[in-house]
């Protein structure tokens, strides 16, 4: 028996077990019949540029899909690096999917802009709708979230993580039905202004389901206590303003409350918060795995007594308040530790604030075996303490370090911090993502190539010396999906040299490097496969060509330029010289 | 840019701060800058705007503040300086912001500068991360732009900022490119213009009221403002009454 005798519901089951996108597209080549199968039961697609491919041909090649997920704007949006206005619209492909994907359940976006509108006609058209996750949007107010609410029967989860969301008075809370009893996940933590509490109390008592319900910093703490004993239930809960003035009643009713809630997984908010306030949550502690206390100016022993009770924390966000201190006290309690994320409570003052150093992070990948993903914004490193990080945690799969200050060397021995970050793709064989920074020239670059061999991302900053450092990326990344650089002297050459490495890529952006505005036109005609866009808001680019670009932004795409560009993007392709003239 | 006949100062896009003049300004005749010139000023005395005086050369373009004046002109590969090839040429000063850098999301960072650390006593310089990014729309414009109030130090500096931001749309420069369903706006913007109509900076304030920029000390315009709005000024005389009174209330 052959298996391509085996009857097509009996390959469609088979398929359904597969979830995974790569394995999906891997089935999809093997013959044309199960390219056909495959296409009509995959359930879910990722779009992970959505300038990639048109919503039409999504829909026409997946015609059953459940679930979408989408990203829009480059990261380097999320630091003002891209303009208002830029693009990543999410309306055109709502309005297909409001035709092609009328049993559409789940919404996924990241870094797009999404107008009430769109909110509208989803709630319109999408009769089945479950899930909508709106990462990093804007473009939105209440208006469409009221619409969401009202008409989304069987929602279950509306997530609205750091999205900026206009917030004109509106009792949008309070559209929901009575009738609605399906929320699952609520997250409104962003919303700058209040909600109705009584509203918000109301939904959570009608939602037996609710697991995780992140407040905004508008729900006081005096009332939290309330809301906490309606829904003993939830395994996350984002507190809201955590501040009141100092009173045993509130403590212990506070204190109380979470002590019933015996789900308690995750804990996030903590905005303003008192300190005499937090021994309310040390009953939770011993079940935690995750921590959000990344916007909490608690100073270090509050933070050490915090977590020195937390030993099946998994996930850390906190702000650099905790210092090396606490770090230790981190890295001697929390052996389950698999993500550390540090944030400066002031990048942009001079002098370091906090005593929070190299040495934290080393104490941390010393005593936390399970160590995988860093994020960590310091203001000193040394190649020594980089070796023994790595050394520490081959394991490691995220590694972005921040050096405060652009082209910081190594603080011992003033070198550049090639050797440090060189050992850590050495060592971590498996590591897929790299922030760098600090003083580094292109023999990093050398050992990036050489050794990252399943790095997917790479962010750079003020770093390298010429353009043998990008090529050294372009040339050896294996796996690379995407690259972004900012501040550094790489130009035509390696870009020009590596352009069909582009299209193996999900973007490239290069912004203040020294890329020349002939070589991005003779990029996009030698590529028709790739949009390389041009971005410049004091006018057309090639009005100054002896000038290099100031904001590159190249990527892959089935289906050409955008309709969509606004005035101070320029796609340089093939017929760039008649529209620019 | 080449000059297509038109005054190319007459289209300038001005910023009429209260109490401020609009300097070679041809004939204003809609009586607007009277409006303005009658309301008083707490922006230092007679400052005139000094968009001129910003601008490198008056015919090019200018790009926003934040990349100018700060950064940039200290980045390490900046143009032509060959610091590159020198491991020991000494730190990039980014004691001026760079844009982009440290890489902290817009949202940490209002959500940061907005809350007061209790436990300081100076609290003001320690808040840290001293950034505080506002939108700003201008009328007719297809799109909105942010900026960070606390990169500047005054309402000259401000009005500068905004007027070389927004000077693209003056005279129609956007308009050569495929702007979706935006065709005609850049005429009727320039008519406008031509019509010598002058634009006024306008904010929201903490409590959502629309007040014309100018009218508080500067500490106490960021602290309260949420939003700004380039508007016409001849929609904007309904506005200068009102942030009179609001004023009042307030001392």
């Amino acid at each position: 028996m052959s298996y391509s005798s085996l009857p097509e519901d009996v390959l469609e089951h088979v398929f359904s077990f597969v979830q995974s996108d790569k394995d999906r597209n891997v089935i999809s080549l093997v013959c044309k019949s199960w390219y056909e199968i495959e296409r009509w039961c995959r359930r879910r697609i990722f779009v992970g540029n959505c300038y990639a491919v048109s919503p039409r041909m999504a829909i026409r090649r997946f015609p059953e899909v459940r679930s979408v997920e989408l990203k829009g704007k480059p990261h380097f949006a999320d630091f003002n690096l891209v303009p208002e206005g830029w693009g990543g619209y999410v309306y055109p492909w709502i309005r297909a999917m409001a035709g092609g994907y009328p049993w559409l359940e789940e919404l996924k976006l990241k870094r797009m802009v999404v107008t009430d509108e769109s909110l509208e006609l989803i709630a319109k058209s999408l009769k089945n709708f479950k899930v909508l996750v709106l990462s990093s949007c804007e473009g939105f107010s209440t208006h469409g979230l009221a619409a969401i609410a009202a008409d989304c029967k069987n929602l279950k989860e509306l997530d609205l993580w750091e999205s900026d969301v206009e917030d004109p008075s509106g009792n949008w809370l309070s559209k929901f039905p009575d009738t609605c009893t399906s929320l699952v996940s609520l997250n409104i933590a962003c919303l700058g202004s209040e909600v109705s509490f009584s509203a918000l109390e109301r939904l959570v008592v009608r939602c037996p389901n609710l697991r995780t319900l992140r407040l905004n910093r508008a729900v006081p703490l005096e009332k939290l206590a309330h809301l906490l004993r309606q829904a003993p239930q939830l395994v996350e809960l984002g507190t809201g303003t955590y501040s009141a003035d100092l009173r045993p009643d509130i403590f212990s009713n506070l204190a109380g409350a979470f002590s019933g809630c015996k789900e308690l997984k995750s804990l996030s908010g903590f905005w303003d918060v008192v300190p005499a306030y937090l021994p309310a949550v040390y009953s939770v502690c011993s079940g935690l795995t995750t921590l959000n206390l990344s916007y909490a100016t608690i100073q270090s022993p509050d933070l050490i007594k915090l977590v020195s009770q937390c030993p099946k924390l998994q996930c850390l966000w906190v702000l650099d308040y905790i210092e090396d201190s606490g770090l230790e006290a981190l890295a001697a309690t929390c052996k389950d530790l698999r993500e550390l994320r540090v944030f400066p409570s002031e990048p942009f003052g001079d002098e370091p604030n906090v005593s929070l150093t190299e040495q934290g992070l080393v104490l941390v990948s010393e005593g936390c075996p399970k160590l995988e993903s860093v994020l960590y914004f310091c203001r000193r490193m040394s190649n020594d303490a980089l070796v023994t990080i790595a050394k520490n945690r081959p394991s490691m799969i995220r590694f972005r370090l921040c050096i405060i200050d652009p082209q910081t060397p190594d603080y011992l021995t003033l070198e550049p911090l090639d050797v440090g970050f060189g050992a850590i793709v050495q060592h971590c064989k498996d590591l897929r993502r790299l922030s760098l920074s600090g003083l580094l020239t292109d023999r990093v670059f050398e050992y990036i190539g050489t050794y990252a061999k399943k790095l997917e991302m790479l962010s750079v900053a003020f770093a390298g010396e010429s353009d043998l450092g990008l090529h050294h990326v372009l040339s050896g990344c294996d796996s690379l999906r995407k690259l972004e650089i900012m501040d550094c002297p790489f130009g035509d050459k390696a870009l020009l040299a590596n352009a069909a490495k582009l299209e193996t890529m999900r973007s490239l952006w290069m912004s203040s490097c020294s890329v020349s505005f002939e070589a991005c036109k003779l990029l996009g005609q030698k590529m028709p496969r790739l949009n390389v866009e041009v971005i410049d808001e004091s006018g057309p680019p090639d009005s100054r060509p002896e000038l290099p670009v100031k904001k590159l932004y190249i990527y892959r795409t089935v289906t050409g330029r955008r309709i969509d560009m606004p005035g101070f993007v320029w796609n340089v392709g093939e017929d760039s010289a008649l529209r620019l003239s | 840019m080449e000059k297509s006949g038109l005054n190319l100062k007459a289209t300038e896009l001005r910023l009429g701060l209260p109490g401020s003049e609009s300097p070679e300004r041809g004939s204003d005749k809609n009586g607007n800058a009277a409006v303005i010139l009658s309301l008083k000023s707490f922006v230092g005395s007679g400052a005139k705007r000094v968009f001129c005086d910003a601008t490198d050369a008056d015919a090019k373009w200018v790009f926003s503040v934040s990349e100018a004046a700060a950064g940039r002109l200290f980045s390490p590969r900046g143009g032509g300086s060959s610091n590159n090839n020198n491991n020991n040429h000494g730190k990039v000063h980014v004691g001026a912001q760079v844009v982009g850098w440290p890489p902290i999301r817009s949202y940490r960072k209002n959500t940061m500068s907005s809350q007061s650390s209790k436990n300081d006593d100076d609290s003001e310089a320690k808040l840290g991360l001293g950034c505080l990014y506002v939108k700003v729309s201008m009328d007719g414009a297809p799109y909105l732009r942010k900026v960070d109030l606390k990169m500047y130090s005054s309402y000259i500096d401000l009005s500068s900022a905004l007027e070389k931001m927004f000077s693209c749309f003056t005279i129609g420069q956007c308009s050569s490119h495929n702007v979706p369903s935006r065709d005609g706006l850049s005429e009727s913007r320039l008519m406008d213009l031509l019509h010598g109509s002058e634009y006024v900076l306008t904010y929201e304030d903490k409590d959502g009221d629309w007040m014309l920029v100018g009218d508080v000390p500067w500490e106490m315009f960021t602290d309260s403002c949420r939003r700004l709005r380039i508007m016409k000024s001849s929609d904007a005389i309904g506005l200068a009454p009102r942030a009179m009174e609001k004023c009042k209330n307030r001392n």
